[in-house]
């Protein structure tokens, strides 16, 4: 295989400008695609099935009827379910359902609110504290309260699951480079794979509900839980590790009085992220029924209830405005902590815990005890003033704005998505798997041709070639969108400190946002099209793709720069010979991440009209005899996830050997 | 704080057993290490041939007690990889380390764990602090480690924090203190323990000249108190002549000189450590052994006498106003003199060599 690479990597490298050969390759393609259009092009119905998809479907029902039976289920599955279902119900059963025989929960909205508060204020500062009392009783205001608690609840207990799964994963990562080697790989495929796919497998395995949920979340939630603490543990000084040696510390003593202090800001960053990727899965999660913001989310896409999901969605907006905020104040707080020393005596912090604490248990018990501090006054709910107001914003939108909105349609439709599905769809299958190859040869390896070749073979045997091309030509034009995006602004802010500190934090707040938030506005001013969609990735992977090129435009040896500049080049040249150039690899970096990001949203897109993958994925949740496809399509998108992946890759990779010289070399 | 100059030195205890002695020691990165052990071939040789990287080739030497014992070297030399193979930070690929008569490399996990944790404490270049704790408990930490109560860590941290001058930054955290101070809490560390050796890896090469000098006088005050055997790295020539009691040189791994700094000055061993002294005043480090003559006959033998082990420079004054030539004696005995010619000779011719 290696020297296979070897070889054609040295031909490929001979081989005269392959800038050309890609034109061609394209050339070819759009020939090919004149001359024998409608041929060969596997077609296949809404609901039409192929033998794959039935016999999957069997075989799907075959798991479900064996479910009491196989000792697989009974003794190892069927555990596991009933202690995460108990576990999300108990902590469902503190904060949002009626529970041990009381028409309400345990703690009603004044006992949360107060926890709430007290946790904030106790781990973070004042500030967050505010913010979060604000910000949990934006949901009842919203009349959202127990939607909410609910959300919160699956939430809390993927993320403590994760992390006790997750940290000590992680702390081992960061002491063995084997096993960091072993998992490494599993991550990056847990995290390239489109979030929305594993729901559909899960269910065949924990049903329909809180556990399927809670597993789904947690294969989202764990990646960063792990990956962040082995690199906190991992950047751990060298020189104070081998200080600690030389003292004669024993290798559990290192871990506790060294790794582990000095990577304890780190792992909070971890777990902030944990919680954010957390949020995000258990509001998609409501595809498969988990209880919460979600559901009221997916209901109204599904109504195009605009108002409703924006209501929705912009509570999960404030629950992941105040989760990341109070979590980024705790790690911020662990450093001031190191740097300042301790800020009070511990008698003082004693007595300010006692305070809060004892304030904490009145208000839990006067919720415990009232109604109105158990059930979120009715007369406070404004949620149907937020949902005619959405509902009004959308229509004077769509209605004022139509002729920009439809121009903008018309021109990115007619102009970019149009010709590129044409084109995927309308040529026989094989000329396009042969161009795709092709190009995937140019661009990136023979590795990737290979892992192309065996991809779109996959899709072929799917039976779901055209649904992908389709979902392929959203993809790519998102992605294409977010490039121009990603760097037009990158650019812009890698060069002017004020657009960066302008910018920043907007991009930090998109990333915070959960994935499924960014449909409802955009539905709202474009309707329910596949375009809905692209605009709703563009949205959520511009954010990466921007803040990558901007990195790498700083990254530039300011030197350089300045050499360039006192050799009279002016901003354009300064741009487009120095600092793009030399930025190459962050570039490609971005476009492999957007790539990637644009993907699970436009899946995703099927809810509101996307149609191919995402469509057959969602169809086949909801009708019985359509689950074989839809499991065939979520098959499909971690196929063409992966064979994304692999040939952007190999692309940055040979971006990276090129702008070291070593191609050249070669 | 006036600077004891080389000849007045603590004299060394030559006759008892060395407190440290390495024996052949080899240190091969690389595949196949092992099978480089006794290898001729160059640096480069040995590169192309085997893809290892020798950092430390068959060295030899003898620490005695009580000594500063200075091994330098430019960088890449193999000197830091030399002092982390003495307490196995590093694991030698050949020879013997022993400390006391006691081989380091046979010593098993646990014993390894007692002889770092009791016998030896290294300075380490960029300081090794942990941030998350205060000076008092970073310079306890040792005694921490070794299950020392925290009354008696403590005591005994204080104790060491005076002795290197911290008294007040107690409670202070190392990102609090400049770059000197940070590297008197890691001397403070390193002697909390109370070790038989102690380990200079580079310590104030991170720090800017002036801080440099304080520091190592510091440690010149601190050998004077407390008298431990210190092994210390370098790559700064002056460092070593101020700081040696004898010095190793070291080039490409391999051993190259051993000696007292004038030995070093005086003889060197080869054109490679010739060239590396040639800058320095010789003046300052020969002493008077170096440039006596026999008398000639008919000398007058009745000028000012002086020890045969003052430094040049300190016998300017006395040789320069006699007028007749100055005896050089130990004890009773007459080994030379020196004249008005061979001083200014030394001055004169070496500063351009």
């Amino acid at each position: 295989m290696t020297a296979v690479n070897v070889v054609a990597s040295r031909v490929a490298a001979r081989l005269p400008a392959r800038k050309y050969l890609l034109v061609v390759v394209i050339a070819l393609w759009v020939a090919g695609w004149a001359l024998l259009r409608g041929r060969d092009t596997l077609q296949l119905g809404g609901a039409e099935l192929t033998p794959l998809h039935v016999s999957l479907s069997e075989g799907m029902d075959a798991v479900d009827d064996s479910r009491n039976s196989n000792p697989f289920f009974l003794y190892f599955i069927n555990y596991i379910r009933l202690f995460l279902d108990e576990a999300v119900t108990f902590v469902q059963a503190l904060i949002s359902q009626p529970s041990f025989g009381r028409p309400v929960p345990v703690l009603g909205w004044l006992g949360v609110v107060g926890v709430a508060t007290a946790v904030a204020f106790l781990y973070g500062n004042r500030k967050v504290a505010l913010l979060t009392a604000a910000g949990f009783l934006s949901f009842g205001v919203l009349g959202l309260w127990q939607e909410s608690m609910d959300t919160l609840a699956l939430t809390l207990t993927a993320v403590a699951l994760s992390l006790a799964v997750g940290i000590p994963l992680g702390v081992w990562a960061g002491l063995s480079d084997r096993f960091h080697r072993v998992v490494t790989p599993v991550l990056d495929f847990m995290q390239t794979m489109p979030t929305f796919v594993y729901l559909a497998p899960l269910t065949l395995f924990f049903l329909i509900g809180p556990a399927s949920a809670t597993v789904a979340t947690m294969i989202y939630a764990i990646p960063p839980a792990i990956r962040i603490t082995a690199h906190g543990i991992r950047q751990v000084s060298h020189e104070t590790l081998e200080a600690s040696t030389s003292l004669g510390v024993t290798s559990a003593q290192a871990l506790r009085h060294v790794r582990l202090p000095m990577a304890k800001q780190t792992i909070i960053v971890g777990v902030n992220q944990t919680i954010m990727a957390a949020l995000s899965m258990a509001t998609i999660a409501a595809l498969i029924d988990a209880p919460g913001l979600g559901k009221t989310v997916l209901k109204a896409l599904q109504t195009l209830d605009v108002g409703t999901a924006f209501n929705a969605g912009l509570a999960i907006v404030i629950m992941a405005v105040v989760l990341d905020r109070v979590t980024s104040a705790a790690s911020r707080r662990v450093e001031a902590e190191r740097r300042a020393g301790r800020q009070r005596t511990v008698l003082g912090r004693r007595l300010e815990v006692a305070g809060v604490l004892g304030g904490v248990a009145v208000l839990g018990y006067l919720s415990y005890t009232y109604v109105w501090a158990a059930e979120f006054p009715i007369e406070a709910n404004l949620g149907s003033y937020v949902r005619r107001a959405a509902d009004a914003a959308s229509l004077w939108v769509q209605d004022s704005l139509v002729t920009y909105t439809d121009a903008l349609k018309n021109l990115l439709t007619n102009g970019l998505l149009n010709p590129f599905e044409t084109l995927l769809t309308d040529s026989p299958w094989w000329l396009v798997a042969a161009a795709a190859v092709a190009i995937a040869l140019l661009v990136g390896s023979v590795r990737a041709a290979l892992v192309t070749t065996a991809g779109l073979l996959v899709l072929v045997l799917l039976g779901l070639w055209q649904d992908s091309m389709v979902t392929l030509a959203s993809t790519l034009v998102a992605t294409i969108l977010v490039m121009v995006l990603g760097v037009i602004i990158g650019v812009w802010m890698g060069r002017s400190d004020r657009a960066d500190t302008v910018l920043r934090p907007l991009l930090d707040a998109g990333q915070t946002m959960p994935a499924f938030v960014y449909l409802v506005p955009i539905l709202g001013l474009f309707g329910p099209t596949r375009f809905t969609a692209i605009i709703a990735a563009v949205v959520f992977a511009a954010p990466i793709a921007i803040k990558l090129v901007a990195e790498g435009i700083r990254r530039v040896s300011a030197t350089t720069v300045e050499a360039a500049t006192s050799a009279g080049a002016n901003s354009w040249q300064l741009i487009s010979k120095v600092q793009l150039p030399m930025a190459r690899s962050a570039v490609t970096l971005a476009a492999s991440q957007g790539l990637i990001y644009v993907l699970s949203m436009v899946v995703v897109g099927g809810l509101v009209g996307a149609g191919a993958l995402g469509y057959d994925v969602v169809a086949g949740f909801s009708q019985h005899q359509l689950r074989g496809k839809g499991l065939a399509a979520g098959l499909a998108i971690v196929v063409l996830g992966i064979v994304l992946d692999r040939v952007m890759r190999a692309a940055t990779e040979r971006a990276d050997a090129a702008a070291h010289g070593g191609l050249h070399g070669r | 704080m006036t600077v004891p100059s080389v000849a007045e030195r603590s004299a060394t205890d030559t006759d008892s057993p060395p407190v440290l002695a390495v024996r052949g020691l080899w240190k091969v990165f690389g595949p196949k290490a092992q099978s480089v052990v006794g290898s001729t071939l160059t640096r480069k040789e040995l590169k192309e041939q085997t893809g290892c990287v020798a950092a430390v080739r068959d060295v030899s030497f003898d620490v005695r007690r009580g000594e500063v014992f200075v091994v330098m070297g430019l960088s890449g030399s193999g000197k830091s990889t030399l002092v982390r193979c003495l307490t196995r930070l590093i694991e030698p690929t050949a020879g013997e380390v022993l400390l006391d008569g006691e081989d380091v490399r046979k010593a098993d996990d646990r014993r390894l764990r007692e002889l770092r944790r009791h016998r030896m404490a290294m300075v380490f270049q960029h300081f090794g602090l942990l941030p998350h704790r205060c000076v008092l408990d970073n310079v306890a930490f040792g005694l921490e480690i070794r299950g020392v109560s925290k009354q008696q860590r403590y005591a005994r941290a204080r104790e060491v924090v005076g002795l290197v001058g911290l008294n007040g930054f107690e409670n202070s955290y190392p990102d609090q203190l400049s770059g000197g101070m940070q590297q008197r809490v890691g001397l403070a560390r390193a002697l909390a323990a109370d070790p038989e050796v102690l380990l200079f890896d580079e310590p104030f090469s991170a720090l800017d000249p002036l801080i440099r000098r304080e520091m190592q006088n510091e440690v010149i005050r601190l050998h004077h108190e407390v008298g431990k055997t210190m092994i210390f790295i370098t790559h700064d020539l002056s460092e070593a002549l101020k700081l040696g009691d004898r010095i190793l040189i070291m080039r490409d791994g391999e051993l190259v000189q051993v000696g007292t700094p004038d030995q070093v000055v005086g003889a060197p061993a080869d054109d490679y450590v010739r060239d590396f002294v040639s800058d320095i005043p010789r003046s300052h480090v020969l002493t008077l052994r170096w440039i006596m003559r026999p008398p000639q006959p008919g000398e007058a033998l009745d000028g000012p006498a002086l020890g045969p082990d003052v430094v040049i420079r300190d016998a300017v004054h006395a040789v320069l106003s006699a007028d007749r030539p100055v005896r050089v004696m130990d004890g009773e005995s007459l080994l030379g003199v020196v004249t008005s010619a061979e001083i200014l000779e030394v001055i004169a011719g070496g500063q351009h060599q």
